[in-house]
């Protein structure tokens, strides 16, 4: 029950800050470059007598590419929004009014982690299915396997999200923002290090790579769901950027799993026993 | 501890809370009693808020017990039946005073149909009727704090802990925590009132603890017969003999002349010692208690030094 008042206000405050609305206008201004992007790529293959499936392929990178800055964009907004949640309220003495309710310090962490992750679902299934319907539309084509992508997708959100509640319970908003960017950073670098090392043959630098992974599983998520979205042609020549040169395995998502359940573990437990 | 928890509304024992290397409570020992108004004084730095938010679960204590309306403190359900008003409150700045209490009212779990007869209510019982429709970011720190009090009585409590409720407050509002305290004595409530100010702290607590590095150093009743109390007489024809048996009842007397200074164990003793002097032949023009202040109470005994 307090869970579910603590997401009525968490999804409260970014309605009555505008937060939601604000994102909603980003994100169509996104739509509409992609969609302009898309259509004038499409219009000037064809005007070259392009044959049919380059056209396709190029689309399709196309879609991809808008798909990664979904992705990108979603990540951010998440840690962006619930950055100051918890040290914030700390930090100003909110939380007192709120902990000595009875409520417990468990629920209301899942309250406002129910909020966060409610919010970050309707943004993401505003700016995916705004990209996919517009795709579809331009170019009649859709991502293959897209709910596992988008699920991919979200489960990125929700580690970043569990990450940036646990830093949190501990550091000021600041110091929480630059952790939990910074370590999303080092995934992101440590993606490109493993696929350009794969695509060289470099075991040393897929090593590399495997390690900022399992430092930091964010980005292996996206890749996994790069590769169950993309095109299957491009897939088999390994040829973009986003292709499968080295994908994640089963079981480093299924670590990224474990990794997000236990930073949600941690900060309810050091929520739960710190001084207030 | 269990047998007298259902006369105490708090009780703690050896109470500790250690930050790092800095001792913030050092040992506290504390009984309050059900419908009683407690006031908790002592310098900057004594220990008062830490003490508090232990008794509300917001601190774990390093060490020792403590128990809050028969529960053992941090427990969740107990916390349906108190009321708390944080020494600086701060809430979400972005919602209305009538939202903030619809949004403590189901943080304590209270029916909607309840909420919407007591928040008017309480609004106007704590002069913000006109302004419920105005945002927290609006407001000054005087209606803030009108706010959380609205807030820590909003589930009729049966114990309310104040820390330093009249902080912000203009003389009308210091007024309105006098009243709204007194109301709340009259509805069988227990109030821990936390403040270093003394005045306000004399006119409305029952019982007062005075602590100093997180140590009760002494718990008294502040009702007129309490404690011991100066005496001035003036009296002639009075025999060595008489004045020697002034001892029964006083702990001190001087005299100059017919002006005698006696220091007597409680206010309680002064029809007796009268009598007893006029029985004597005495002829007393004068016999006057001199009730210490609360301030001269507190200098006496917590000290001149200042907290830090």
């Amino acid at each position: 029950m307090g869970a579910w008042v603590m997401a009525g206000v968490t999804f409260r405050e970014a309605a009555r800050k505008k937060l939601l609305l604000m994102a909603l206008m980003a994100g169509l201004a996104f739509i509409a470059l992609f969609s302009t992007g898309l259509h004038f790529q499409q219009k000037d293959l064809y005007a070259r007598q392009m044959g049919p499936l380059i056209v396709q392929e190029a689309a399709r990178a196309f879609i991809m590419m808008g798909l990664y800055a979904v992705d990108i964009l979603a990540v951010v907004m998440t840690a962006l929004t619930s950055v100051d949640t918890l040290s914030g309220e700390i930090a100003s003495g909110t939380i007192q009014a709120v902990a000595t309710k009875p409520v417990s310090r468990r629920q209301i962490l899942l309250g406002k982690w129910l909020g966060f992750v409610g919010m970050m679902t309707v943004y993401m299934a505003l700016m995916v299915g705004g990209v996919v319907v517009v795709a579809y539309w331009i170019s009649g084509l859709t991502p293959r396997h897209l709910m596992l992508g988008a699920s991919l997708i979200w489960l990125e959100c929700v580690l970043l999200l569990n990450l940036v509640l646990f830093f949190g319970t501990t550091f000021s908003t600041l110091t929480n923002g630059v952790l939990a960017l910074g370590l999303h950073g080092l995934a992101f670098l440590g993606g490109w290090i493993e696929q350009v090392g794969a695509a060289l043959h470099s075991t040393r630098a897929v090593t590399v790579g495997i390690v900022a992974s399992i430092i930091m599983p964010s980005e292996s998520l996206w890749r996994r769901a790069a590769f169950e979205m993309q095109s299957p042609l491009v897939g088999a020549l390994n040829i973009s950027p986003f292709s499968n040169a080295s994908v994640p395995s089963k079981v480093m998502i299924g670590y990224a799993g474990l990794y997000m359940l236990a930073f949600l573990g941690l900060a309810a437990r050091r929520f739960s026993r710190r001084d207030l | 501890m269990n047998h007298s928890s259902d006369k105490l509304a708090i009780e703690t024992r050896r109470l500790r809370k250690v930050f790092g290397q800095k001792v913030a409570v050092e040992g506290l020992t504390l009984e309050v009693r059900r419908s009683e108004i407690f006031g908790f004084l002592g310098p900057n730095g004594a220990g008062k808020s830490t003490s508090v938010k232990m008794l509300l679960g917001l601190v774990v204590p390093t060490a020792g017990e403590a128990r809050v309306l028969g529960q053992p403190v941090g427990d969740v359900e107990v916390r349906r039946r108190i009321g708390f008003l944080p020494e600086h409150f701060r809430f979400y700045d972005w919602l209305t005073a009538e939202e903030l209490l619809g949004v403590h009212g189901r943080l304590y779990g209270m029916a909607h149909g309840l909420l919407r007869e007591r928040i008017p209510e309480l609004l106007e019982l704590v002069g913000l009727g006109e302004h419920r429709r105005q945002r927290l970011r609006e407001f000054s720190k005087g209606m803030l704090q009108r706010i959380g009090l609205a807030q820590a009585l909003l589930n009729q409590p049966e114990l309310v802990i104040l820390d330093e409720p009249t902080s912000g407050l203009d003389p009308g509002g210091r007024r309105l925590v006098r009243d709204i305290i007194k109301a709340q004595r009259e509805r069988g409530c227990t109030v821990l009132l936390n403040s270093h100010l003394l005045g306000e702290v004399e006119v409305t607590c029952d019982r007062v603890a005075f602590i100093k590095h997180g140590r009760v150093l002494e718990s008294r009743r502040l009702d007129a017969a309490a404690g011991e109390t100066r005496v001035r007489l003036r009296a002639r024809n009075l025999g060595s003999e008489t004045l020697a048996g002034l001892e029964r009842w006083a702990t001190e007397v001087s005299s100059n002349g017919e002006r005698f200074t006696l220091t007597v164990r409680s206010a309680d003793t002064l029809p007796e010692l009268a009598r007893y002097l006029i029985e004597r032949g005495a002829d007393l023009y004068e016999l006057m208690p001199e009730k210490k202040s609360l301030e001269d109470l507190f200098l006496e005994i917590v000290g001149t030094e200042g907290g830090l």
